[in-house]
């Protein structure tokens, strides 16, 4: 027993001692910041110096009307941007996971817009997005839907709209591999046993398919609802959050607020508001994680 | 029953020429765009046709942008140097998770999870600050220190289901023969676990190409240290935008990414999606 319980504090002392490394420069580079973020939200922190100011910032923030529209825009954004991630990620799972010719092609071909770098995919979408001489545009044009140029991120609604859908354009393809994978995993008897019973594709799709992959469209819905609240690079690149204001989201608001005024404290009062809420977010993940886990080892 | 009557087959293959058409499209743009005279773009309505394809833009982009390759070379270098750090700081970690009992592991690894869903943005301010009082800020390491933080968490994550892998009994038959822990680790651990730290390593150079964005225009303002996807910006200009050396270069500068990508993906998704799948 002595013995025993001497190996394990030793194995510990080893384990941490091999774990330190990373868990310092965590602890210096993500934890320390977000500690001093919440410290500088009090404070009316600038180039200059800073004072300490109560809670005038989080006052200041939460009676302004714009911040509570950019609060209900992020989440209408954030709406509609996870939920069609979710919808064409799960059709084009089902279509790549059809048994057909090229769709070993097809699966590396989805993947293009999940790895290039956001800010280069972004370019496309400019030019995509051009009202002069985009090809959207000019197939409107030739259609006679459009009347005349329109220029897609100039326009309130259509700039909102616009930037969503390169978000989804960013965000489908790692939903997709994910479905994919996930009913790869069902098993196969399951299949053949209901296609012995006489059951239709249909069937087969709504009664195995879909409960099978549930656990992978909870987690996937949550940790896309994460990214997406994340997103700054794709509005950043096509709007800067413009035209005015219309698709500035908690994200674009924090980081015009802190770096491009340089009003730290202001701009730290609102990097906790996004940081309580990615808590909450994270909360539900984990929670979820813990307990898809354990209903596996029950089972 | 996996077989498709005619009707079928011809759906779904329409189902997937849509689906890929969004995918895509804007690379097939950027492409056709980069092919194209400047004053063909700049027609509208939008044409469909030109006659005088060429690649002439690819080689007068390095005039219209002097820097062109070096923010090239200072991409590959950051991400480089951020691979080499997340694995140094990820491989005694990895390794402690997947052998070791100890209090606090699986907290500590939920813990790693959590720090995924922070986006580089929350935490800016501090970082500022800190590499302005370091003087850091306008150097490479003002991007590369921010960097691997980011991508500490997942590469743990990775690398530890791929030492998880290799039979304990070999490190145990090592150690019954007296064997040291650096010696498993030299003569055990790392010729076998070498498939996993180059996926783990490559996941690291992706991920750091693709995250250098908001560290490079928040810490960085210095041309000669620029990644490309800032340096890309240069080809907006006063009074137009040249377009088609624009999409040129940012063909250029995703090819090595899409690359590395192509040739290791079917590893780089199975680590990925092996948690989420199986746990």
């Amino acid at each position: 027993m002595n013995q025993k319980l001497k190996s394990y504090t030793a194995q510990t002392y080893i384990a941490y001692a091999l774990i330190a490394p990373a868990a310092i420069y965590i602890i210096l580079i993500v934890a320390w910041p977000l500690l001093e973020t919440i410290r500088l939200s009090f404070t009316n922190s600038s180039l200059a110096g800073e004072d300490y100011v109560g809670f005038e910032n989080y006052q200041k923030m939460f009676s302004s009307k714009k911040f509570n529209g950019i609060v209900t825009r992020t989440f209408v954004w954030m709406f509609f941007s996870v939920s069609l991630k979710l919808i064409i990620g799960l059709i084009g799972a089902v279509l790549l996971n059809a048994n057909l010719k090229g769709r070993s092609i097809f699966r590396v071909l989805v993947m293009p817009p999940w790895v290039v770098p956001i800010a280069i995919g972004m370019l496309g979408w400019l030019w995509l997005y051009n009202g002069y001489f985009g090809i959207i545009a000019g197939v409107g044009m030739r259609t006679g839907i459009l009347d005349g140029p329109f220029g897609f991120l100039a326009y309130k609604q259509s700039a909102f709209i616009s930037t969503i859908i390169a978000d989804v354009w960013v965000g489908t393809p790692m939903v997709t591999v994910f479905f994919l994978a996930a009913m790869q995993g069902v098993p196969r008897d399951l299949y053949e046993a209901a296609y012995c019973d006489g059951a239709s594709r249909w069937d087969r799709f709504f009664k195995i398919t879909l409960p099978q992959i549930t656990p992978v469209i909870i987690t996937m819905s949550l940790l896309s609802a994460i990214w997406t609240f994340n997103s700054f690079e794709i509005i950043w690149i096509l709007t800067e959050g413009g035209p005015r204001g219309s698709t500035t989201t908690l994200i674009i608001d924090t980081y015009k607020q802190a770096l491009g005024n340089y009003k730290f404290g202001r701009g730290a009062a609102r990097a906790v508001v996004v940081m309580i809420l990615l808590m909450l977010f994270a909360g539900f993940y984990l929670a979820l994680l813990a307990r898809i886990n354990k209903k596996i080892s029950h089972e | 029953m996996n077989k498709y009557n005619p009707f079928e087959k011809i759906l779904i293959y329409f189902g997937i020429f849509v689906f890929m058409t969004f995918i895509l499209l804007p690379f097939i743009e950027m492409f056709y765009a980069s092919l194209r005279p400047l004053d063909h773009l700049f027609r509208s309505p939008y044409q469909f046709y030109s006659d005088d394809l060429s690649f002439w833009a690819y080689q007068e982009m390095w005039n219209t942008v002097p820097m062109l390759g070096r923010y090239i070379f200072n991409s590959f270098f950051l991400a480089s140097c951020v691979a080499i750090l997340t694995l140094i700081f990820v491989i005694p970690a990895a390794y402690a998770y997947a052998r070791f009992k100890f209090p606090a592991k699986n907290t500590s690894l939920y813990i790693l999870l959590a720090i995924n869903m922070f986006s580089g943005a929350v935490i800016l301010i501090p970082l500022y600050k800190l590499l302005r009082t370091l003087g850091l800020l306008n150097s490479y390491q003002s991007m590369i220190i921010p960097g691997v933080a980011f991508l500490i968490p997942t590469a743990i994550w990775l690398l530890k289901s791929y030492f998880e892998k290799i039979p304990i009994d070999l490190e145990e038959a090592a150690f019954v023969d007296g064997a040291s822990r650096v010696q498993i680790l030299r003569h055990i651990i790392a010729p076998l676990s070498t498939p996993g730290l180059v996926v783990v390593g490559i996941y690291a150079f992706i991920g750091s190409y693709a995250q250098q964005f908001l560290f490079a225009i928040t810490f960085n303002q210095k041309k000669e240290y620029m990644p490309i996807p800032t340096g890309l910006y240069e080809f907006i200009g006063y009074q137009s935008v040249k377009w088609n050396e624009m999409m040129a270069a940012a063909l250029v500068g995703m090819l090595p990414v899409l690359l590395l990508f192509v040739f290791l993906q079917k590893y780089i998704v199975e680590g990925l999606t092996a948690g989420a799948v199986k746990n």
